[in-house]
């Protein structure tokens, strides 16, 4: 059967019998290096015109169906476009943080891709402390959004600034509580671990009620963190005109684009694999032919498929919601999902030792 | 009970989200509701509404015979000077004047369709038309005769 951990293993006996060690190293962080940014290219391709499509049948459109068979290739020919565009640098700007602020938030992307179990036995980076760095890392990119927002020297992109720093900093909290509602039953911050432990069965379904409070709260929670509708209070467009990345153009508008694409497919990775047991196929119990029948069907297969089922609930969110004011974020961080979150992780600490979860 | 009162907060919120959602996923899940036009490639097949307010048009019978009395009504109802009607006075068998349509003239290109002109007749000669493809290329074009040439008032009419 094919599986991409033999391709892996391939590689790496070849490189490591090839060439001395270091140089093998170095080699792969190249393949690494290049793997990532295919799959970034790719990614912002395939879920920009995934969105608009989304888009527009959620509001009874048609959407793009001009370029590319059913308007497939339009998000390519946007690329191009932004591609050949200026990219222009405000009189007033600080141009060092200005220039500098999309690379920030694409690299905090691009390094929390790390620990992410794409099929079994294929990852960047097995880390022990996987969700940990996850969490850590992704708060980062707050400080680019900052950086953005402040070194345009225009009010709007301040203004958003603020607004997402508030918002990020505050959903952190109910996103790290809900993963924590997990941790504890696994016992484990190493993202395969984590997988692993769901081989009967994913979270969502083994751990009853709780894990479905706090996969709830996680879906809100990311949503707010990746600055997505109904949350988007930091890109308003019909208040800020674009908020921190107002005065962007061309291809470092594109990177922020990309970065918030990026984002929504980490995220929902990282959901994916908390609750919906990431590369692992979808097993009952000690069913053992039909779980047979489910290892069939290739690891990265059920790994992208969830993330995309979670990425198109999001996209769902996005054009179903209107967007909140600012006090009604708060409130519904600080009143409603933090206080939920805390009693979830109660009850979930009580399931794990009372060993109540299947 | 403040924690009822909470929990019952919740509870609705989620709903009413659910509710939403429902809707929206009815409409991502069912592709025959969509209400796009791909106009120029469905041109055979349009079909527009019947209220669409296109052109003003004077409705002509078999025997080239309008309605028009040329009581200057829609003039004067017109806000922006799109219709100018110039009358002639018919000498009847009698010997007696009667007043009588020569001709009705509609600048297309100030119109903005707004139906203040059909809604003031009083005999109900002229209406909206559907059809909405305009463009020309000499602006003279636009400034068109509603009254076809040699056509009279229908009979009974006053």
């Amino acid at each position: 059967m094919f599986s991409l951990e033999s391709l892996t293993t391939l590689v790496q006996d070849w490189l490591t019998k090839t060439f001395p060690p270091a140089v093998a190293l170095l080699f792969e962080f190249v393949i690494v290096g290049v793997l990532a940014i295919a799959l970034f290219a790719a990614l912002g391709l395939v879920l920009v015109i995934m969105e608009r499509k989304v888009a527009a049948w959620i509001q009874i459109r048609l959407g793009p169906n001009r370029v590319g068979p059913k308007g497939m290739f339009q998000s390519a020919a946007d690329t191009v476009k932004l591609i050949m565009k200026e990219g222009l640098t405000p009189d007033g700007a600080d141009k060092f943080l200005f220039n500098l602020a999309p690379f920030i938030v694409m690299m905090v992307a691009m390094l929390v891709l790390a620990p992410i179990g794409f099929a079994k036995g294929f990852h960047i980076w097995d880390i022990n402390i996987g969700v940990l760095y996850v969490s850590a890392i992704s708060s980062v990119s707050v400080i680019g959004i900052l950086m953005a927002g402040w070194s345009s020297n225009n009010k709007y992109s301040l203004l958003g600034a603020m607004r997402s720093g508030a918002q990020m900093v505050s959903y952190e909290l109910s996103v790290g509580l809900s993963v924590l509602s997990i941790i504890v039953l696994t016992g484990s911050l190493n993202i395969n671990d984590i997988v692993l432990s769901q081989q009967n069965g994913w979270w969502l379904f083994k751990a009853h009620i709780p894990a479905l409070i706090s996969f709830v709260i996680f879906i809100i929670a990311v949503t707010a963190e990746t600055n997505r509708a109904p949350f988007d209070l930091s890109e308003a467009e019909s208040e800020l005109t674009a908020g921190f990345h107002t005065e962007y153009s061309g291809m470092k508008f594109a990177l922020f684009f990309l970065a918030e694409y990026i984002n929504i497919f980490i995220v929902c990775a990282i959901g994916a694999t908390l609750f919906l047991g990431g590369w692992m196929p979808f097993h009952i119990g000690n069913w053992e032919s039909f779980n047979h029948i489910m290892d069939y069907i290739p690891t990265f297969i059920w790994f992208f498929g969830k993330t995309f089922f979670l990425i198109f609930l999001i996209m769902w969110f996005r054009w179903t919601f209107p967007r909140l004011r600012v006090d009604q974020l708060l409130n519904l961080e600080w009143k409603y999902l933090l206080p939920i979150s805390m009693v979830n992780l109660i009850v979930m600490t009580l399931v794990a030792i009372q060993g109540w979860h299947f | 009970m403040f924690i009822v009162d909470y929990l019952k907060d919740v509870y609705g919120a989620m709903k009413s989200l659910l509710i939403g959602m429902n809707r929206t996923g009815y409409y991502f899940t069912h592709h025959k509701e969509i209400i796009t036009e791909q106009y120029p490639d469905n041109r055979d097949t349009l079909v527009m509404a019947d209220r669409f307010r296109g052109e003003v048009v004077m409705a002509h019978d078999e025997n080239n015979e309008h309605a028009c009395t040329g009581c200057s009504a829609c003039e004067l109802a017109c806000p922006n000077g799109t219709i100018k009607i110039i009358n002639k006075f018919d000498i009847s068998p009698e010997g007696k004047k009667k007043k009588a349509i020569d001709t009705f003239v509609y600048h297309l290109e100030l119109c903005t369709m707004c139906g203040l002109c059909v809604e003031a007749c009083p005999t109900a000669a002229i209406n909206m038309a559907n059809t909405f493809e305009h463009s020309v290329f000499n602006r003279g074009l636009l400034t068109k005769r509603l009254n076809k040439p040699d056509s009279k008032l229908k009979a009974g009419v006053e």
